[in-house]
């Protein structure tokens, strides 16, 4: 990783920092890279491809099985992995981390344990208008299977949700609140914090979909008190298929297993099994070994640079690009809550979002057209797709620049 | 504009998509379906009059990209008149040529449909191109469903975020 940025005080050097992204060399059509589709996945540095090698040339073998060597050896690198993770959330223990294929995986595991358990017919499961899908789906199976109800306090126009009116839709009959951190189509940062005092206040457990915010602030379970907060890798430079649900230890106790299989249980025979402790319970089968692996050192390589200092440099670039586009006519930002990070998106007058994508991706600017996953989203707008940029931390002004200056070249040719 | 794109975006596509012709709905259409594309989450509607087996009159609406627009605009003036299936066969040609198929040669002059050659280059823009014509072929078969871009190939937009 880059020595620049590791020392305390030293400057945000960005130039270093993109050379620990190898492909961030790539030309594209004959032109720089500019990569503005981090919200979708980031790219991944050195430390996080050599750790990945490293543990298929050094010391790879199943974990939690073998007496030898390299067993042992590939099960301590992954228990550290879950250790950095913990220290990386702050939560109390280690077995308060699952390991997961990713968020999604995540949020379905808690609505068929605790929710198949806690959820019955007339309850009601509560989120927000800017969910992603996958924090909408795996609720509605929920509800469909056993006649509940699936609550969602709406968005206002600039994109932000109200507390008092979450807590006005909080009903003796919600038996969970599940909210995103980080709007991936909006770039809305929600109150979790407090969203989770006032569903406590009614004894109602919170779990927080933090696929998008992990990356992009400092993030303490604790101090949110949340009771799960789930996120992904490879959002956070690390490998794909790969990811965390954190929960506390007393509700993670009290759910059943979710999968069968290998290294979630204790003893098996015909008749009886019983299930391993935490947090093996929930990791049936043999897992990503060296993603995992790989994904604890993504996480020393952005807790080297410093999550305030990503978080500062990435507000600074949203501002300027903010200011950049409002400057263009016709143009429309899709998402202005007071609180943003990291996600611009927008629409352009007579012009598909589909076709600014076309465009500048010809100018080697990777942005994302569509629905974000977030189809009820669009649909509040009155808008079937946005094009979004979303900066990670290697970006540059300059790379807003390139965006800028290829939206001009957008409206030239369609209008 | 470079000239890549220029050979995706020419100029009859552009004016299509500008000032797309038979942009209307019809107060009572003989048939009409529906399209989507989840992809990017257009919806098209195209409508259609028959007499026998003619495509005496065949008209569209919805919002979408510069070549769905523009595809639609130019496939209700090139099927109009022609037989249920003429405007099959020239689907046909029109498929091939924007997924790069060797031309067979056989079938239906493109005529100005030729203009969409270049979508080839662009294959995650092929069913912003042919979605027009699977609603089209909808509305022939008088399917009652929506159909969607997906039954051609794996979803587009299946995850990430």
């Amino acid at each position: 990783m880059s020595t620049a940025v590791r020392e305390t005080g030293a400057a945000y050097d960005v130039a270093a920092l993109r050379r620990d992204f190898p492909i961030l060399a790539t030309k594209v059509y004959g032109k720089p890279l500019v990569y503005l589709d981090n919200a979708a996945s980031a790219q991944k540095p050195l430390a996080v491809i050599d750790a990945e090698r490293d543990v298929y040339e050094r010391c790879y073998a199943n974990i939690h099985r073998g007496v030898h060597w390299l067993s042992v050896h590939a099960t301590d690198a992954y228990d550290t992995a879950r250790e950095k993770a913990r220290a990386f959330v702050n939560a109390r223990e280690a077995h308060e981390i699952i390991f997961l294929r990713g968020t999604t995986e995540a949020v379905n595991l808690v609505a068929q344990t605790y929710g198949r358990r806690n959820v019955g017919a007339g309850d009601e499961i509560l989120i927000t208008g800017l969910e992603h899908h996958s924090n909408i789906v795996p609720w509605q199976m929920l509800c469909e299977e056993k006649g509940a109800r699936l609550s969602v306090v709406p968005l206002d126009d600039a994109g932000e949700i109200d507390p008092d009116m979450l807590e006005r839709m909080l009903t003796p009959r919600t038996k969970l609140v599940s909210v995103a951190h980080l709007s991936n189509a909006l770039g809305t940062v929600l109150p979790v914090k407090r969203i989770a005092e006032l569903a406590h206040a009614r004894g109602i457990p919170v779990f927080v979909d933090g696929a998008q915010a992990v990356s992009r602030m400092p993030v303490d379970v604790q101090d949110l008190d949340c009771d799960f907060y789930a996120f992904s890798s490879h959002k956070i430079y690390g490998p794909t298929g790969v990811g965390v649900l954190y929960g506390k230890t007393a509700l993670l106790e009290a759910m059943p297993p979710w999968q069968g299989g290998g290294d979630m249980i204790r003893s098996v025979t015909f008749e009886k099994t019983t299930y391993n402790a935490l947090p093996y319970k929930f990791e049936a089968g043999t897992p990503n070994i060296a993603g995992g692996i790989a994904f604890g050192a993504a996480l020393d390589y952005v807790s080297g640079i410093g999550l305030d200092r990503i978080a500062a440099h990435e507000h600074d670039l949203l501002a300027y690009a903010t200011e950049q586009v409002s400057a263009i006519e016709g143009l429309k930002i899709i998402g202005t809550a007071r609180e943003k990070a990291g996600v611009l998106s927008f629409v352009l007058d007579r012009v598909h979002p589909h076709d600014i994508g076309t465009v500048l991706d010809r100018e080697g600017i990777a942005i994302r057209t569509g629905h974000h996953c977030a189809q009820p989203v669009m649909e509040r707008y009155g808008l079937s797709a946005t094009a979004r940029a979303s900066f990670g931390l290697y970006n540059t002004r300059g790379e807003v620049d390139a965006f800028v200056a290829a939206i001009h070249k957008v409206i030239g040719m369609f209008r | 504009m470079s000239s890549d794109l220029r050979d995706l975006y020419q100029e009859m596509i552009l004016d299509h998509c500008k000032r797309p012709r038979n942009f209307h709905a019809m107060p009572s259409p003989d048939r009409k379906a529906e399209g989507y594309n989840p992809l990017c989450g257009d919806r098209e509607t195209v409508y259609l009059d028959l007499e026998d087996d003619v495509l005496k009159d065949v008209s569209f609406q919805g919002a979408g990209c510069a070549i769905s627009t523009a595809s639609a605009s130019m496939m209700t003036e090139s099927v109009k008149g022609k037989t249920r299936a003429e405007a099959d066969a020239l689907f046909e040609r029109f498929h091939d040529l924007i997924t790069g198929k060797p031309d067979s040669q056989a079938g239906p002059e493109l005529g100005k449909l030729a203009v969409f050659s270049g979508v080839r280059e662009y294959p995650v823009r092929v069913k912003c191109a042919t979605l027009p014509w699977h609603t089209l072929k909808a509305a022939l078969d008088g399917a009652g469903v929506p159909v969607s871009t997906e039954s051609e190939g794996p979803a587009a937009e299946s995850g990430g975020a």
